[in-house]
């Protein structure tokens, strides 16, 4: 009885709804990275540790230029030098993807954590050192409920939700969109047509970059300010599998982001609920949820969806 | 005999760059790295307490590496190997604690199957879900990382618990413990590095020798040509993907028995991950993935005494990421070259 009226206060509480998308946030912006680069037929692991280099830097730029739309450029640029780091390695010379990607992750993992001492002068997390300030909604703010729901959040979030319809308008829409699709499902058909594979695959793992570094920058300047070691904690495959269960597709890729970040905020909320008093002891547990839930769907689902037909497989003329 | 050649030429080669492309990064940040490396090797080798120590950091490193490089041959990733030492570790010191009397001739062999069947099990869920559904070995041994991380805190500050401090389980019983081999100052040098370098020869004779071996290569190298030849892909996944995550258990059961003598919930700290590195400089090659996690071994050694001329210990993580980033995109290289062959022939 106590557990369904703890339930009830979450769920019409509009703190929740903000906090999902919160959460979900750098799933999304993972997961249109990890769609970016699948669609055209590369693989890409390292979204995981592209999303920890982004949200490293984006503090480290912010520290040294009191800007934090400096550090998310910042993020920005140092994605696209993973990216391409994995672009090379995966098109240029068709290394095996999924060991280049988890060569990544380590570089990540070691470059970030080298870093700490030297910059901030400490290992573990830095101090504080700012974050973007949320964007307030002149009128959606003012609607009960909803307002307090959606009207006021960081910027990121709302630049998460344009760049899925900016995702879905270029893959659906416009020809270098087709271009992406056709080498994703069939390099040597689309090679004859006269598209440059290589070229149009480059573009896509890049832009895999760029979108995986803006959901690390998010979890640091968009969301606590500072920086902790591994703070990515295995969002970056948890972004991989939202884009499984969206099909590939940017749209879907979001509803399942949204489903992994529900998960998340709704294990957080449960055991710091009053009504409940869950001992700290058990907080593994509640931390294990959002994990449980993507290893269920994934398995539940993945006969249903298709991956593109060429999906990490190197293509050589 | 060149392509054997190659294999033992690329991962020394690729090390060798690493290592030089980490002193420009020791460089960067205004540290020598001649006096780095040094540090390292003196920190890895100097003493005999370093030796000791070395060899006592291999020993895992030696299981997880056959783990990752066990699933390789059968064509899997095991990226899970993490996972599996917990659980292993976990299920080792919960059967460890209630030997109690039990003569060691029995409670040592029991606790180590009871960590490398844990182990098995959490891997073959892995096998099970690639064989039935679909679903990734990569996301789903991630996800599984994960929970048994959680779990194993939980295990560890909830029902395991005792004392105050750190979380931590009991002490197993005394008959669970491995012998050391030798005891130098408060180190115990295990005797679990024979039982790992056992295990590399067992690898070595189930893959070299016998038709499951076969079996079990043959659905790595070509899952359809497998199939046509009348093998069961998907029985042989499953059983990869066991055998690996036994191998990965072993692991955690001989951090247990041989090293802390308990749980400590956050043991494994990224031995699993080493595996992958491993099982690639030492190109999935029981012999090659002994030396393989000495060399890993001295580095995590070494990384220590480097801490004190004030070098990160975090370089070693990007010495591995570089080496494996290099291994990735070789492979492809020697296949060029032989493909080239082929044409001109």
């Amino acid at each position: 009885m106590r557990f369904l009226m703890a339930l009830y206060e979450i769920f019409t509480n509009p703190q929740f709804y903000k906090l999902t998308l919160t959460a979900a946030t750098p799933f999304i912006f993972a997961s249109l990275g990890g769609v970016y680069s699948e669609i055209t037929g590369v693989v890409n692991i390292a979204l995981e540790g592209i999303m920890l280099m982004g949200a490293f830097f984006s503090i480290v730029f912010t520290f040294a230029l009191g800007n934090p739309w400096i550090g998310v450029a910042a993020a920005i640029v140092i994605g696209l030098g993973m990216a391409w780091l994995h672009a090379w390695a995966s098109i240029k010379w068709c290394g095996n993807q999924i060991v280049s990607g988890t060569a990544l992750i380590l570089l990540a993992q070691g470059v970030t954590g080298f870093l700490m001492e030297p910059i901030f002068g400490q290992p573990g997390q830095t101090d504080i050192v700012g974050r973007i300030p949320e964007f307030r909604i002149p009128g959606l703010a003012n609607i009960p409920f909803i307002g307090d729901a959606i009207g006021t959040l960081s910027p990121l979030i709302y630049i998460a939700f344009g760049s899925v319809a900016l995702t879905w308008f270029i893959i659906f829409k416009t020809k270098l969109g087709l271009r992406m699709r056709a080498v994703g499902e069939n390099p040597e058909a689309a090679d004859t047509l006269g598209v440059n594979v290589h070229m149009v695959r480059y573009f896509g793992v890049l832009m895999s970059g760029v979108m995986a570094a803006l959901g690390g920058a998010f979890l640091s300047v968009g969301e606590v300010g500072n920086f902790r070691e591994l703070m990515t904690g295995g969002r970056g495959f948890i972004a991989l599998a939202a884009m499984i269960l969206g099909n590939w597709n940017p749209v879907g890729a979001m509803w399942a982001s949204l489903l992994f970040g529900f998960s998340e905020a709704f294990a957080n909320q449960l055991q710091s609920s009053p009504l409940l008093h869950v001992s700290s002891n058990v907080k593994p547990l509640f931390n294990m949820f959002p994990f449980v839930v993507t290893l269920v769907v994934v398995a539940g689902f993945i006969g249903r969806t298709r991956p593109p037909a060429a999906d990490g497989v190197p293509y050589e003329k | 005999m060149r392509s054997r050649l190659w294999a033992f030429l690329v991962p020394i080669v690729s090390v060798v760059i690493a290592l030089l492309l980490a002193s420009l990064v020791i460089l960067f940040i205004g540290q020598n790295p001649i006096t780095a490396y040094q540090a390292l090797i003196r920190g890895a080798f100097g003493s005999k307490l370093s030796l000791a120590t070395t060899i006592v950091k291999t020993t895992p490193l030696i299981l997880t590496g056959l783990a990752v490089g066990f699933a390789f041959r059968a064509g899997l990733f095991n990226i899970g190997a993490e996972g599996q030492m917990i659980m292993g570790a976990l299920v080792a010191t919960t059967v460890g604690i209630n030997m109690g009397s039990t003569p060691a001739v029995i409670a040592i062999p029991l606790t180590m199957l009871a960590g490398m069947a844990a182990g098995a099990g959490y891997a073959a869920i892995i096998g099970f879900l690639k064989a039935k559904t679909g679903a990734h070995e990569v996301v789903s041994s991630i996800m599984l990382n994960w929970i048994a991380e959680y779990f194993a805190t939980y295990m560890v500050t909830v029902p395991l618990a005792v004392g105050m401090g750190t979380p931590k389980s009991p002490e197993i019983a005394p008959s669970a413990k491995l012998p050391p081999l030798l005891t130098v100052q408060a180190t115990e040098l295990t005797s679990g590095i024979l039982i790992a370098i056992l295990a590399a020869f067992v690898m070595y004779i189930i893959l070299e020798k016998t038709t499951k071996g076969y079996e079990i290569k043959a659905t790595g190298f070509n899952p359809y040509a497998a199939e046509y030849g009348g093998i069961k892909i998907s029985q042989n996944i499953i059983l990869a993907m066991a055998v690996s995550g036994a191998l990965a258990g072993l692991a955690g059961s001989l951090e247990v028995m041989g090293v802390h003598h308990r749980f400590l919930g956050t043991l494994s700290g990224g031995k699993g991950f080493d595996g992958i590195s491993i099982a690639l400089i030492g190109q999935n090659h029981p012999i090659g993935i002994i030396f393989a996690a000495l060399l890993m071994g001295s580095l995590r050694t070494g990384s220590n005494e480097m801490q004190f001329v004030g070098v990160p210990k975090h370089i070693i993580i990007i010495v591995q990421g570089i080496v494996i980033f290099l291994v990735a995109a070789d492979r492809i290289v020697r296949t060029v070259l032989i493909r080239k062959r082929v044409k001109s022939q």
